[in-house]
């Protein structure tokens, strides 16, 4: 296994003593597989992302472990852990509008990951930024190297998300509802571009999202959320056709009958 | 080319206008702005005085050229100090948060609750008056000024995912705020620059009313304005040309500032 996280909880200091977030989460991804996270907000989810990347809001206090190819991340030092999280972990967010720098460049945005980590010359970096977005499939990269981020489409603009997550290769990749902020086409044109990455490229992803239909169409396992805790995890197959917990059939029952068909759930 | 803001226009050019004058007068007035004159004493504006002349027969019009560059010097230099200062403050106070945070706010609060005035009183009263207690008092004035400003502004940008993946990608904390924080607030910025050297200009113009400025005979537009009371019903001219300097001044500055917020939002940034 790439990465297991036992018993993570996470727990933050109130006035009134310790108030747990995440109490206990159990799970696994292997290289080259797809794990979906669902769970309805709220639920923790992108708490378990933060902790993952060990970048957990100020105040809160982890415990567990959360192993990434045998190293414990949570007994790591910060200068050790801000080395992992660059090179090893990349991680894609919801809103492609505030993921992105409006003051600079898309080109420096992607070759920025490259400068910090990797001895490498600025037209180096900028042959590097290129690929990338070529290989995020952005219509006319040269031209949209020295574009401002407004000046991308919200679709673009998450490529370019997805195009920086990318740019160190990294062995695990985090995203956090990355469509929920893009309408149906969009969406489908970036879980796309995704799906292919990360079999091209061997990623270990774990997709977060509230929508069964995008888990259903991406995910090689599933693991099922409730207010810090997981309810159930098994292949995705597994968990729509015999969901073995009632939260599971809510969230299913919550999509809309023609899905539901089309993902095989018998209900 | 796109189209500039129209405050932006017409408050640089009051603005530009201004320091022209100020610049100017350092190597030509129409007339030596120290000369006394008596025989054109309290002389309305015409021929020969372009803004008449004060009850020493000296020209209103080149004591305002010189008093241009007193203002804006020392408003300017004031705050250019009080803002660096308090830039830096705030936005350490944004990126530390903590106990660093709230000693820096708080301090700021205590600093913020003295009127410039009453502060530059205190500072004239150890230090003595002139052109250096005025711009220490602005300065001193300026830091909380900025210090919320920049505070709340980085507070918002720290929020944004982008931080978040600068820290992913593994950036110290000083480089994140120089990099990527400093420069979406920039315009904030900026605009607190433009609009506080207004303010400024309105302080110094305060304390040389209460003599606390610069000392005589260097022309000041607010020594100018507390000599023309004596003599507001004869020569009223006295009291409305460094009047009406002050508050063009500010308002070409407030101009200024609002085209600048409007022209340096990073939006309107482009490629081409």
């Amino acid at each position: 296994m790439m990465l297991e996280i036992e018993g993570l909880t996470v727990g933050f200091k109130t006035r009134k003593g310790r108030e747990e977030v995440l109490h206990g989460i159990d799970l696994s991804l292997s290289q080259g597989e797809t794990l979906g996270v669902i769970g309805e907000s709220g639920s923790g989810k992108s708490m378990l992302a933060l902790a993952t990347i060990g970048l957990l809001p100020r105040g809160a206090s982890p415990s567990g472990s959360i192993r990434l190819f045998g190293d414990d991340l949570l007994l790591l030092s910060e200068r050790q852990m801000s080395a992992i999280r660059g090179a090893k972990i990349g991680m894609i967010f919801q809103e492609p509008m505030t993921a992105l720098n409006p003051a600079m460049t898309v080109g420096s945005q992607i070759a920025e990951a490259l400068h910090l980590h990797r001895e490498i010359s600025r037209s180096q970096a900028r042959g590097e930024a290129l690929r990338l977005m070529e290989m995020v499939r952005i219509a006319r990269a040269p031209d949209r190297l020295n574009s401002y981020p407004h000046e991308l489409s919200g679709g673009e603009r998450q490529r370019v998300g997805i195009a920086i997550a990318l740019a160190l290769k990294p062995a695990l990749l985090i995203a956090d509802e990355p469509t929920t902020a893009l309408d149906v086409t969009v969406q489908a044109e970036i879980l796309d571009i995704l799906d292919q990455l990360v079999r091209q490229l061997g990623i270990g992803l774990m997709l977060i999202s509230h929508d069964f239909g995008v888990i259903a169409r991406m995910a090689d396992r599933v693991t099922v959320m409730q207010a810090g805790r997981v309810m159930e995890t098994g292949t995705t197959e597994g968990v729509i056709r015999r969901p073995q917990h009632a939260y599971t059939r809510k969230l299913l029952s919550s999509l809309p009958r023609r899905v539901r068909a089309g993902l095989g759930d018998p209900s | 080319m796109r189209r500039l803001p129209l405050s932006l226009l017409v408050g640089g050019a009051i603005t530009a206008l201004f320091v022209a004058a100020a610049i100017l007068s350092r190597f030509w007035t129409p007339v030596d702005p120290t000369a006394i004159n008596i025989p054109s004493r309290l002389k309305p504006p015409g021929p020969g005085g372009l803004l008449g002349a004060d009850h020493f027969g000296r020209d209103e019009a080149s004591m305002i050229m010189a008093g241009a560059w007193t203002s804006l010097s020392i408003a300017f230099s004031g705050v250019f100090i009080g803002g660096i200062c308090g830039t830096a403050l705030g936005t350490a106070a944004a990126a530390l948060r903590g106990r660093f945070e709230a000693v820096v706010m708080r301090v700021n609060d205590v600093i913020f609750a003295f009127p410039p005035v009453l502060s530059a009183l205190l500072l004239a009263a150890v230090l003595g008056g002139g052109p250096i207690t005025t711009i220490t008092a602005i300065a001193l004035f300026m830091v909380p000024v900025f210090a919320r400003v920049t505070r709340g502004a980085a507070l918002q940008i720290a929020a944004r995912d982008y931080i978040l993946a600068a820290r992913m990608a593994g950036k110290s904390g000083i480089r994140i705020t120089v990099e990527h924080v400093i420069p979406n607030i920039a315009a904030q910025i900026i605009v607190q620059f433009a609009i506080q050297t207004g303010l400024a200009i309105l302080t110094e113009a305060g304390l040389s009313f209460l003599g606390l400025g610069v000392s005589p005979p260097t022309p000041s537009w607010g020594r100018m304005l507390a000599e023309a009371q004596t003599y507001l019903s004869a020569a009223p001219h006295m009291a409305l040309a460094p009047g009406l300097a002050i508050s063009l001044a500010v308002l070409g500055l407030n101009l200024l500032g609002d085209g600048l917020g409007e022209m340096t939002d990073p939006r309107r940034r482009s490629s081409r």
